[in-house]
């Protein structure tokens, strides 16, 4: 018998809007010793499911059918105050945000102590010590003196380290592991996951894997079912979803994930393939940076952000900018959009020099309209008091020099250029769908035609079939209006798809740079290598539908 | 830790400066108010002759830097002169009305923390509960009554109509006798005497002044508990606490609790600051012999030394009660010290 049955279970909130259903009608089973991976997009009821499942909903979420059962018990119709022993003690979870996910104000050791000291697997005696143990278990070195520190002052992969030390205090039986990955370092993640993975085997736990990331749940699962909408779309073999999707929209999923050998309209459903617009790369160069150095004074010893860093883009031409978080990337581009001055080096653009310009009076520089940038959260980075129409102006009217009336037309020009449907113009941020804010972030940029966009992991907080579709504007874009790009990334596989060349670094430095498919196939630097290996891989064969065509993007 | 006591001493040395500029305002500005104190000192018969041998005698026909240097050093000496109205020191007078004022405000602040703190968590933690809606009715009351009114409604009920009250003339009745100084706090002071006698007499006073102003502190209390407690409520740290079993009071108590405390304690510091300075007209309702109603009086008639001396004290409470805020925050938030 499954350790874990649900059955047709239903959830729904009530919000201001009326009341809205988030799953409707799934049934799952875990079995003892099983990995379930449960897939699907923002909205699509996944992390729901699994709140529900620990009787966790958020206020207004009621269950409203369906049968939870766990090892022969009624989790829907059990007293709370038998919930609250399963929780922690039966079924655990882990959580995205580490770092948020422990409070913030309460040493780690003594965060694990509660949660032993609450299930009785300690006493006021022994708690600390069986505290260091739980974290020594998730190989957390130096245990001992890791159990005073706050979370502030641990990083992303140790703090979710700690979460899982809290998770498997107490010997549960099911693990829920709610994107336990995201916003973490590829690197880091691979760690995590791999821990994750050993820990599951060590003690034969059963676990839940709720992911947006095919490849996660199919290098670390055993079973996949795909969620949309909050129903249950198709579940199978971790395999063979990859392999063989027959859903519809498993296929589209699978699609639009970007893996090994796949261009970038091939992440785009069939019927919305259109053929690459070619693209002729100049042989002058638009920006040179040369030897570019940022050392940050402070209290202590000088931080060193980027050390000595020299590259060049071409006319038309895309560089990546690839690293882990703290590699240096953000303020190599930071200092490139001369929002920062740089310690030492030039910025040469077009052949003037723009670290001349301090970065304090660059905003009225007449060169300031040439390059842009678009950000990684596309709903913090617009005012939530404009509208799309007032964001996508407001540019024009500092920079463009043009009337209401030509201004109005512009607006409208860009966003027929971007894909948004004009009425959509007059709506505020919240009202808009994430692909759409992108969008908006997108015809911003562009509006006053700069030669160089610099994009921020412009895709970071996008849902994949989102992510494909903002990709291959971007392809689209520069095609049509002659832009070279400097995309900023930590992902290799989405970096690749629209780059020509790579430059990759790490603690900043450059550690490697050149075309991007050399870089991708036969990396120089053991670290591009560790960062090619660490992204997850869907099984092979996973080419999906129709055969692929050609390379549709010219090169 | 050594990060935090550092944060600390370099909070006390950021103080200093403070006090150093408020020395120099409040001398410029006591000099630049209207009205010139020789002549109201000299009454309404005085001649020339008289009016300057009074500013002589005074020291105001010296320049201001000279003023100034005198100022300061008869300051480090702490003297703050005498008030021209009373003839008294104004340092004795201070000594003896900034701890009637400070009794009577940190009373009514600790009534209204202990009824607003426990009012907002209970709020937040079952909104739309009668807690939720006690919560918004005596927020939406103690904002829009003026204190002068409640407190002349208490006086109304509780003195006139019900007779449970004493009269309210001051801070003791005189058939009571001071208890020993000390503290300058009446209640304190007696409870130290062990003279219970004179502790209730003190207490009775107090009642209706301190119910008047903790009425008023209530609502910006009571608003910011039950924001922080429901901002707290929805962290992810919570979500986790929860999901690791933990029972209802640990999660409420020691994860979300401890968190809101944060918003709470730079709140309590901003309300007891303008209670400080705004309980004049409870003062003045309930004959209340404290700080502010003596500053109003020295104001009218332009007497230097006691409006210097008035604003002084309280700056210096200021610097010292944000200093004390500063503190407290270090010591609950380990995050603080560590930042640049």
């Amino acid at each position: 018998m499954a350790l874990l049955d649900i059955k047709e279970l239903a959830v729904a909130f009530r919000t201001r809007r009326g009341t809205v259903e988030a799953v409707r009608g799934v049934s799952l089973e875990v079995a003892r010793g099983e990995t379930l991976a449960i897939v699907g997009e923002s909205g699509s009821g996944k992390s729901v499911t699994s709140y529900a499942l620990m009787r966790i909903l958020d206020a207004g979420g009621t269950i409203r059918a369906g049968e939870i059962t766990y090892g022969g018990m009624d989790l829907r119709r059990a007293a709370e105050r038998d919930m609250a022993d399963i929780r922690g003690r039966e079924i655990s979870m882990i959580f995205q945000n580490p770092r948020a996910a422990l409070n913030p104000i309460r040493k780690v050791g003594r965060q694990i102590e509660d949660v032993l000291l609450r299930h009785g697997r300690a006493t006021r005696q022994d708690a600390r010590a069986k505290a260091i143990q739980a974290m020594e278990a998730v190989r957390i070195r130096d245990a001992a003196s890791r159990y005073h520190a706050y979370p502030f002052e641990l990083s992303g992969g140790m703090c979710q380290r700690v979460v899982i030390a809290l998770a498997l205090a107490c010997d549960p039986k099911l693990l829920i592991a709610d994107e336990p990955t995201t916003g973490l370092d590829v690197t880091t993640q691979k760690a995590v996951m791999d821990l994750v993975s050993e820990l599951i085997r060590e003690r034969g736990l059963s676990a839940i894997l709720i992911t947006h990331d095919l490849g996660l749940a199919a290098a670390y699962s055993d079973r996949v079912a795909v969620m949309r909408d909050g129903e249950l779309v198709e579940q199978g073999p971790a395999a063979a979803i990859f392999a063989d999707p027959q859903h519809p929209y498993s296929r589209k999923l699978v699609a639009a994930t970007p893996r090994e050998g796949v261009g970038i309209r091939e992440l785009l459903p069939p019927e919305a393939r259109t053929p690459a617009p070619p693209v002729q790369i100049g042989g002058r160069a638009l920006l040179e940076v040369r030897r570019l150095t940022k050392t940050f004074e402070g209290e202590g010893a000088p931080v060193h952000a980027v050390k000595d860093v020299s590259f060049s883009i071409r006319e038309s031409e895309s560089v990546g900018l690839v690293g882990e978080s703290g590699c240096g990337k953000s303020t190599t581009s930071a200092m490139i959009m001369r929002l920062l001055d740089p310690t030492a080096g030039e910025i040469l653009f077009d052949g003037d020099d723009l670290a001349k310009t301090p970065s304090r009076r660059f905003a009225r520089d007449p060169r300031r309209a040439s390059l842009q940038l678009v950000f990684q959260d596309a709903t913090d980075s617009l005012n939530p008091r404009f509208t799309a129409r007032a964001s996508i102006a407001d540019p024009l009217a500092r920079l463009g020099g043009l009337d209401r009336a030509a201004r109005r037309r512009r607006v409208e020009e860009l966003a027929d250029l971007v894909g948004l449907p004009q009425p959509l113009l007059e709506r505020f941020p919240h009202q808009l769908s994430g692909g759409q804010k992108a969008r908006v972030g997108i015809a911003r940029a562009i509006a006053l035609e700069p030669k160089l966009l610099i994009l921020d992991e412009p895709t970071a907080a996008l849902d994949v079939s989102i992510q494909a579709v903002v990709l291959n504007l971007l392809a689209d874009l520069k095609a049509r209006l002659g832009m070279s790009y400097l995309f900023v990334s930590h992902d290799l596989q989405v970096v690749r798809l629209l780059c020509d060349r790579i430059v990759v670094m790490r603690g900043g430095e450059i550690v490697e740079q050149g075309p991007a498919e050399r870089i991708m196939t036969a990396p120089e630097s053991d670290y591009t290598r560790s960062l090619l290996d660490a992204v997850p891989k869907p099984p092979s064969g996973g080419a999906p539908t129709v055969p692929p065509p050609a390379r549709a993007i010219a090169r | 830790m050594a990060g935090r006591l550092k944060t600390i001493l370099s909070r006390v040395a950021q103080a200093a400066p403070v006090v150093v500029g408020v020395v120099i305002v409040t001398f410029v500005l006591t000099r630049a108010l209207p009205g010139d104190p020789a002549v109201y000192f000299a009454g309404a018969a005085a001649d020339e002759a008289s009016i300057a041998e009074i500013r002589t005698a005074l020291g105001l026909d010296k320049s201001l830097p000279e003023q100034f240097v005198l100022y300061v050093g008869d300051l480090l000496r702490g003297d703050l002169g005498e008030s021209i109205s009373t003839g008294q020191p104004v340092v004795t007078e201070l000594a003896r009305r900034l701890p009637a004022s400070l009794e009577l405000t940190l009373t009514a602040l600790l009534l209204s923390c202990g009824v607003a703190i426990p009012l907002g968590v209970l709020a937040a933690t079952r909104p739309g509960s009668w807690a939720d809606h006690l919560c918004r009715v005596l927020v939406t009351a103690g904002v829009s009554l003026p204190t002068f009114f409640t407190g002349l409604a208490l006086i109304y009920v509780f003195y006139y109509l019900l007779g449970l009250a004493p009269t309210p003339i001051g801070r003791l009745d005189f058939i009571y006798l001071e208890p020993p100084r000390v503290t300058g706090f009446f209640l304190v002071d007696a409870a130290l005497a062990g003279d219970w006698e004179t502790w209730w007499g003190a207490a009775r006073q107090i009642v209706l002044p301190a119910v008047t102003l903790a009425l008023f502190t209530l609502a910006p209390i009571c608003r910011i508990t039950r924001a922080a407690m429901l901002q707290a409520l929805s962290a992810d740290f919570v979500r986790t606490a929860r999901a690791a079993g933990l029972t209802r009071p640990t999660v409420i108590y020691r994860y979300a609790f401890h968190n809101a405390m944060l918003p709470v304690i730079t709140t309590l510091g901003m309300v007891f600051s303008f209670t400080l300075g705004a309980n004049v007209l409870v003062e003045k309702v309930f004959a209340w012999p404290g700080i502010g109603s003596y500053a109003v009086d020295a104001l009218v008639v332009s007497d230097y030394a006691a409006v210097q001396g008035f604003v002084l004290a309280m700056a210096l409470l200021f610097v010292a009660l944000n200093l004390a805020i500063d503190i407290a925050y270090t010591l609950i938030d380990p995050r603080i010290g560590f930042e640049n």
